[in-house]
């Protein structure tokens, strides 16, 4: 299995498209961060407006931190875009190649085959989130410094001790691995069906944006099934810049993820057992 | 004949939806065949060998490679296969040496430079062995196909019309190749193929398929026992030549004349006898030329054929 493993991430990563999110991820956290260090100090004076005459603040506010966090919202809800270019390829790209022939002729079984597939591509989000992990947070730590962390929870202002913040952010990060894991899962499943990849691209995200605008609009039923959708959970990496945590809803929405990631790979599995080649 | 049977097939039909595709197919193949199997476009060629190598999912019947179920002993039984299933595609941004790397180690091949580079040199791609696969033509991937089936040193070796699209100095490599892999290697070669000249020329045994149900099985030599081939016997004097057949019991065999040629449908005995004949009668042959019979055979056998 590790051998089918490393095989697919070879595959994947001589593939010129795998590097489109890398790029990407790359150009925007570098464009937010020489934007933030010429005209970012305005922004913690404009977020400060309201309570300035009450307290006084000391300490470096504008840092890596708050620039880490401030790259990680305005980033990660375009990231499902840029994983599922990859997660719409793994199996359809067989099909489009006629490389199915070859590689389920093999002595691997057809679920080795897959299970190899979607192991690849958590592991392609792993590494795009430990991309975008290095460029916004240790980047943004060597150029902006370190310092207490403002985080704005609505009407409330919580400042994190600047010995509480990393594992904050650890755990974020690995929260957001669980919600893309569910976004490639997706897309490896509707990948499954097709003999190219821009039907499950465009699929996946049809499914993301049509969630997120059922969450949104203000009527009651949607309001209902809102908390079943799983765009809804995606977002509760954030949850880990609350004081307190609230656990609680973080478990909630993980379990809930993983749920989805665990019932589209044994779909998606059955189906691909099932399936006649005929690519 | 070999006694051990390497595939064995009983009642194999495929349906999609209200097309049969394969009907009730019965194969046997031994060890050391090169095993021809022919039929016309759309006969069920490729549906029987995508269910061999499990690609496809029979409607109903039975399948053993190596006298073991391809689902319950598939690690074992497909690390001893090779196949190029139809046009033998890769991945086209990796290069030559990748992909069999690759497909190697799926395999549990050997997949060390030496051995890749040996398995090039043997289809004659170790120039190209850097180059993307995208810059291949369709012989050059025909050959790499054959590169892959073979890297892992498979017992059984399936291939799916493997000269399609090379040219005749192509073709006659491949056949030398499987010629050489039956004969000095010892392997099971199962061959599918329209050109029927080929598989007359390697194929120990053969099987013909035609709407997805086998016809004939056995042997070429036992299939074409019997069978009256075309011949035509190139001669010095026409006239005289015809006048001594029709004063013969030969005439019962003629089939046409032209201006030094005549043409009877014979048997394979009969034909030298004939030579002998002529030329006892003074009549110079030249050359005996015989239609392919296989080709007869199998037009006759599927009724493609118009006469």
């Amino acid at each position: 299995m590790i051998t089918l493993i490393w095989l697919e991430l070879q595959k994947m990563f001589r593939k010129w498209r795998t590097y489109i999110g890398f790029i990407a991820i790359g150009f925007l956290a570098v464009v937010v961060q020489v934007a933030l260090y010429f005209t970012g100090a305005k922004m913690i004076d404009f977020q400060m407006r309201g309570i300035e005459q009450s307290f006084v603040m000391v300490g470096n506010l504008f840092n890596g931190y708050f620039i880490a966090r401030f790259i990680l919202m305005a980033l990660i809800i375009h990231i499902p875009f840029l994983i599922v270019i990859v997660g719409g390829d793994l199996l359809s790209g067989e099909a489009t190649a006629g490389t199915y022939r070859m590689l389920l002729t093999r002595p691997a079984s057809r679920f080795q085959v897959v299970t190899a597939k979607f192991i690849a591509g958590w592991i392609s989000v792993l590494l795009l989130l430990v991309w975008l992990m290095f460029l916004s947070l240790i980047v943004s730590l060597l150029l902006f410094g370190s310092g207490p962390l403002l985080s704005f929870q609505g009407m409330k202002l919580v400042i994190i001790a600047q010995n509480d913040i990393l594992w904050r952010f650890l755990c974020a990060y690995l929260f957001a691995l669980i919600s893309m894991s569910t976004v490639i899962s997706i897309s490896i499943f509707f990948s499954s069906f097709v003999q190219n990849a821009i039907g499950p691209i465009a699929a996946t995200m049809a499914v993301i944006i049509i969630f997120i605008i059922l969450s949104a609009i203000p009527i009651d039923f949607f309001q209902t099934i809102k908390p079943y959708l799983f765009t809804n959970h995606m977002s509760q990496w954030d949850g880990f810049f609350s004081d307190p945590v609230d656990y609680n809803d973080i478990f909630r929405s993980l379990w809930f993820l993983l749920a989805h990631i665990v019932v589209i790979y044994g779909i998606t599995t059955y189906i691909f057992i099932k399936k006649d080649i005929l690519s | 004949m070999n006694s051990e049977q390497v595939i064995e097939v009983r009642g194999l039909t495929k349906k999609f939806g209200s097309l049969t595709a394969v009907n009730n197919l019965d194969l046997n193949v031994y060890s050391g065949d090169v095993f021809g199997f022919l039929g016309p476009n759309g006969a069920g060629k490729s549906t029987t060998i995508r269910m061999l190598l499990s690609l496809i999912k029979p409607t109903s019947g039975e399948m053993k490679i190596f006298g073991k179920s391809i689902t319950k002993d598939r690690k074992e039984i497909f690390s001893k296969i090779g196949a190029i299933v139809e046009k033998p595609d890769f991945y086209l941004y990796l290069s030559a040496y990748k992909n069999l790397e690759i497909l190697g180690k799926l395999s549990g091949a050997d997949t060390s430079k030496k051995k890749i580079m040996e398995m090039l040199e043997l289809v004659g791609l170790e120039k190209r062995y850097k180059s993307k696969v995208k810059t291949y033509s369709h012989g050059m991937k025909q050959r790499l196909g054959l590169a892959q089936a073979l890297l892992h040193d498979p017992e059984l070796i399936i291939l799916d019309e493997p000269t399609t699209g090379l040219d005749p100095q192509g073709m006659k490599e491949i056949r030398d190749l499987i010629i050489y892999l039956s004969r000095e290697k010892g392997k099971t070669i199962f061959l599918s193929s329209h050109i029927l000249h080929e598989v007359e020329l390697i194929a120990t045994r053969m099987i013909i398929i035609s709407k997805g149900s086998a016809q004939v099985e056995g042997t070429v030599e036992e299939l074409l026992k019997g069978e009256k081939v075309v011949v035509t016997f190139e001669v010095d004097k026409i006239e005289e030549a015809m006048r001594i057949v029709n004063e013969s019991k030969w005439k019962e065999d003629f089939k046409s004349a032209s201006k030094s040629e005549i043409n009877f449908e014979l048997t394979k005995n009969d034909i030298a006898l004939l030579n002998k004949y002529l030329i006892e009668k003074g009549i110079l042959v030249s050359a005996v030329v015989p239609v392919r019979s296989l080709e007869d055979y199998f037009l006759r056998i599927t009724e493609g054929g118009t006469k």
